[in-house]
């Protein structure tokens, strides 16, 4: 009971605390992992490619059969696979093409993006709460600044003048994260100055950046990394709702909200456009909203809700 | 003697937060001046377009003062500022605080509409999972909230669009009218724009509102209320709603800010002709001055906000109010 | 000089509740069985823990849900049994016929509520008055429970009330639908030396002017003392003593009540006689001990009384009206 050392993980065994976590937790785990492996793998899929239009075949329902018709090239037509398995969108691309390299999109973005906030505003709120003072001070006003601005509107502005293209995304949504991340670490750095071993190690004569780099940080970084998941299902939603305005990646790249977007206006003859890849949004962020909230509880030693 | 004590801290804190206010306006505005004044190239070229003439950039130029110093220039664009000038939109010539001043209404209509519309679901939701808590419904509520919280509000707007306008077809997917066309039609344009926040936004307040109607059920007073023989149902709401709603009502106030980015979105998908709708056509059309002006605008209507709602929360804290009854 | 021996307003018997606990579940009353007679004053007296405000939670219907109250359990009131009833039945009870008074005054009002409505809220729920009869009422209420300046009191929130008026306030919603049995639950604990015994004598003086039962709950005898014609003492969930008040002060058979008694400071003991705690510690709900359960404290204990649990019976001299539960009970004080 005497905690020394807080926020690491219990010292329960492997097998104790996958119990623990639940079905569903490992259910959601599955889940990411397949969007994953789909992402990485997406080139080799036997599928059309994922801007090939089949003019034959417009918003056509799930498992209808490929045509050669209409295809720019008509050299190998069945070399994209034998059918539409998720049907074609408004301008007869395959579905699922465009869904697997529209989950590469997502996950650049959903985990580059809080890695920025997570090394930049981490390192930033560690000092901030380490050090006090004016340096605290400071970094805490320009957060305030920073966060002064509602999210999704300085996403936009920033977005317009940065221009389009998938890395200037991943720098801004990074750079909006970085004032959360911040003020995680710093409470928790707040939290654990305060502590015996972090006071015990001051008076063995321990220099900061030691007490930084040995003390601080090991206790900051899984907390942190465990927020930065709920963080990355937020970042998927942000970059959905910018692809929706037309204000994310450049078509003719596929990404998740452009689909929905597309699938917009065809909503009363081919819903499946819009709401599929909705629904593979929806799932992927509950995924990571799961797996953040299940490890969370684990590290609070919370009973799972 | 305490509570003059109290007061006066009470005075002191709410000055340091109101000068807190003021420092964070005055740093919004610097970085939405600089905005435009960083873009690259020659910002006179990059306001007036590609169709500008000649005479075109040396009004520009002038109006902008773009020979001064940066800061000169700022402090002008201040000071014009504090007269209402914001500029003129270079597409349709309009004046963009008066463009932006139309079109407020409709997006502070959407949001309190929208926050109504969560309140009405929130209320229930919450009663229902604090008096049986740790039930069936309750759990059954919690999750759904949960999940619920994942869905993006864009997605959410298309599924009501989907289900109350192309399946059921209850009310349009899109089109306004005015408040002067009749209160009742204008209300209708809202119905489904207002409904899309509400569906994600009702779970922010039923969860905080359930986790403090817990802590309150628990409370000696609820046992007297029972003692008293009244029913749940008035227990609940005569005696443990309102000691409950103080943080639920803050959460409304600082969930402004949020909202506004969804406004954004559900203004453009709605066809709603707010302040959202009035941001993004102006960045399509790369409408430098309303993009600033817009940006400003919520800017500081969203600081504001928060920090009204932090100062009230201050003012109105029953621990704060406790210390100084116990002072009297 | 005691009442009628016809059907009492309270009837109690085999009373259980159960509580789950970390390990196992607690009993925290066990086997209670009681009665109170219209108009009678009747103290329960026990160390905290002993289930007494169970009981008279159990009385009230204000049970936690978890808790589980015995298949034969029985309350009889005014001739209803309370167990049988729907909730929608008993609340016609509760708070009308049987009122209660919380030991804490501090917490027991609500804070965000004006003491007029906190008094009129009974009276309009339970006896229909209208918003303006309500208030009159309500105002006579706080004058017959001396409140001073009763009409300004009405708009005041209860932090702006010390804690005797605010337990005076209590009192008065207690009283506003003339119970016929009021239950007070360690009325005065909570409250300053120097207003205690005006509330319990208020309380006293309410009983007799409007002949109501009362059952005094406390941890201290010279509460009891007095106010009340009989007196139960209560251990470890079961009554253990229950005998006309002066008798169990003048000769009590229980050797727990006679140790709580000599723990008591007393007028008519010479100066500086020093006062006797009891020993050991109070019992562990969750691993009560077989047998009584005053054996490990008791001085008289002996092998049976750490075996067999005794019943709670009348003694030997053929005194119906004191019954103990001991193996072996006191002669003469």
């Amino acid at each position: 009971m005497e905690p020394n050392r807080p926020t690491r993980l219990p010292a329960a065994g492997i097998h104790e605390i996958a119990a623990r976590l639940g079905p569903i937790f490992w259910l959601a785990v599955i889940w990411l992992a397949m969007v994953l492996f789909a992402a990485v793998t997406a080139g080799y899929w036997p599928v059309p490619p994922p801007d090939r239009m089949d003019w034959a075949q417009l918003g056509a329902a799930p498992g209808a059969p490929l045509t050669p018709a209409g295809t720019p090239s008509a050299e190998n037509p069945q070399a994209g696979g034998a059918a539409h398995w998720l049907g074609t969108d408004t301008m007869g691309r395959d579905m699922v093409a465009r869904l697997i390299f529209g989950a590469r999109v997502s996950l650049a973005v959903s985990i580059c993006s809080p890695a920025i906030g997570f090394l930049v505003g981490g390192l930033l709120g560690c000092l901030a709460g380490y050090y006090r003072g004016r340096l605290d001070a400071g970094i805490v006003a320009t957060m305030d600044v920073i966060l002064a601005f509602p999210g999704l509107v300085l996403l936009l502005v920033i977005r317009f003048y940065l221009g389009a293209s998938l890395t200037n995304l991943i720098l801004i949504l990074g750079f909006l994260t970085i004032p959360a991340f911040s003020r995680v670490a710093r409470a928790k750095t707040l939290g654990l100055t305060e502590l015996e071993f972090v006071q015990a190690a001051r008076l063995t004569g321990a220099g900061h950046l030691s007490i930084l780099v040995r003390e601080i940080l090991p206790n900051v970084v899984i907390p942190l990394a465990v927020y930065a998941l709920l963080v990355a299902a937020f970042m998927i939603m942000a970059e959905g709702a910018l692809s929706f305005l037309g204000l994310g990646v450049p078509p003719p790249t596929a990404s998740w909200g452009g689909m929905i977007a597309e699938g917009r206006e065809a909503l009363d003859t081919a819903p499946h456009v819009s709401l599929i890849p909705a629904g593979v949004m929806f799932l992927t962020v509950l995924a990571l909203n799961l797996i953040g909230d299940g490890l969370r509880s684990l590290l609070e030693g919370r009973a799972h809700p | 003697m305490t509570a003059t004590w109290g007061e006066h801290l009470l005075v002191t804190h709410l000055g340091r937060k109101l000068l807190r206010l003021l420092l964070v306006v005055l740093a919004v505005t610097a970085v939405t001046f600089l905005m435009v004044h960083l873009l690259p190239g020659d910002v006179a070229y990059t306001i007036g377009g590609e169709t500008a003439t000649a005479d075109d950039i040396r009004a520009i130029r002038e109006a902008l003062g773009l020979d001064r110093s940066m800061l000169a220039q700022y402090r002008s664009w201040l000071g014009r500022l504090v007269h209402g000038d914001l500029g003129r939109s270079y597409l349709t010539g309009e004046p963009v605080l008066q463009a932006i001043l139309s079109r407020l209404p409709v997006t502070l209509e959407l949001l309190v509409i929208s926050q109504l519309l969560a309140l009405a679901l929130a209320l229930p939701a919450a009663l229902i999972c604090a008096y049986r808590s740790g039930s069936h419904v309750d759990r059954l509520i919690s999750t759904g909230g949960f999940a619920t919280l994942s869905i993006p509000s864009f997605v959410m707007a298309l599924l009501t669009i989907y289900l109350f306008s192309v399946k059921l077809r209850w009310l349009p997917a899109t089109g306004y009218t005015p408040l002067q066309a009749g209160v009742w039609a204008n209300l209708k344009s809202f119905v489904l724009p207002a409904l899309s926040i509400a569906l994600i936004e009702w779970v922010v307040l039923m969860r905080v509102l359930r986790s403090d109607l817990i802590t309150t059920l628990q409370q000696h007073y609820i046992l007297m209320a029972k003692a008293k023989g009244l029913p749940p149902w008035r227990i609940l709401l005569l005696h443990a709603l309102r000691p409950s709603a103080f943080t639920m009502l803050t959460v409304m106030g600082l969930q402004v800010g949020r909202l506004l980015g969804e406004a954004v979105i559900v203004e453009t998908l709605f066809a709603l002709p707010g302040m959202g709708r009035l941001l993004v056509t102006a960045i399509y059309a790369r409408d430098h001055l309303m993009v600033q002006g817009c940006v400003l605008v919520i800017s500081i209507g969203y600081v504001t906000v928060n920090s009204a709602v932090d100062m009230l929360y201050t003012l109105l804290d029953p621990r704060i109010r406790r210390e100084a009854a116990v002072g009297t | 000089m005691s009442p009628p021996r016809s059907t009492p307003l309270l009837a109690i018997g085999d009373l259980s509740v159960a509580l789950p606990a970390m390990q196992g579940c607690v009993r925290a009353v066990d086997g209670v069985t009681l009665s109170v007679t219209a108009g009678q004053a009747v103290g329960l007296v026990g160390e905290s823990g002993c289930g007494k405000s169970m009981l008279a939670k159990a009385l009230m219907g204000l049970l936690p849900r978890e808790a589980e109250i015995g298949p034969t359990s029985q309350i009889h009131f005014d001739g209803r049994p309370l167990l049988a009833l729907s909730p929608r039945e008993r609340r016609t009870i509760t708070g009308r016929k049987m009122a209660m008074v919380f030991q804490d005054p501090m917490t027991a009002l609500n804070p965000v509520m004006r003491v007029g409505r906190q008094i009129s809220e009974v009276l309009r729920h339970h006896l229909g008055l209208d918003r303006r009869a309500a208030r009159q009422r309500a105002l006579a209420l706080l004058r017959q429970v001396g409140v001073s300046m009763p009409r300004r009191r009405l708009d005041h929130y209860p932090h702006q009330l010390s804690g005797g008026l605010r337990q005076r306030v209590a009192i008065a919603i207690a009283l506003a639908c003339g119970p016929r049995l009021l239950i007070a639950d360690e009325p005065t604990t909570a409250l300053d030396v120097t207003v205690q015994a005006g509330i319990l004598d208020l309380l006293a003086r309410c009983q007799k002017a409007q002949a109501m039962a009362m059952l005094l709950i406390s941890h201290d005898l010279g509460v009891v003392a007095g106010r009340t014609q009989r007196t139960a003492v209560m251990y470890a969930g079961r009554i253990l003593e229950l005998a006309p008040t002066r008798k169990l002060f003048g000769k009590p058979r229980l050797p727990y009540t006679r140790a709580l008694l000599d723990a008591m400071p007393r007028l008519a003991n010479p100066p500086r006689t020093p006062l006797k705690a009891i020993g050991g510690q109070p019992p562990d709900m969750t691993h009560l001990p077989p047998g009584c359960a005053f054996a490990p404290r008791c001085r008289w204990a002996r092998g049976r009384c750490r075996v067999e649990t005794p019943p709670l019976e009348s003694g030997r001299g053929g005194d119906h009206d004191h019954r103990v539960a001991c193996w072996y009970p006191l002669e003469g004080a």
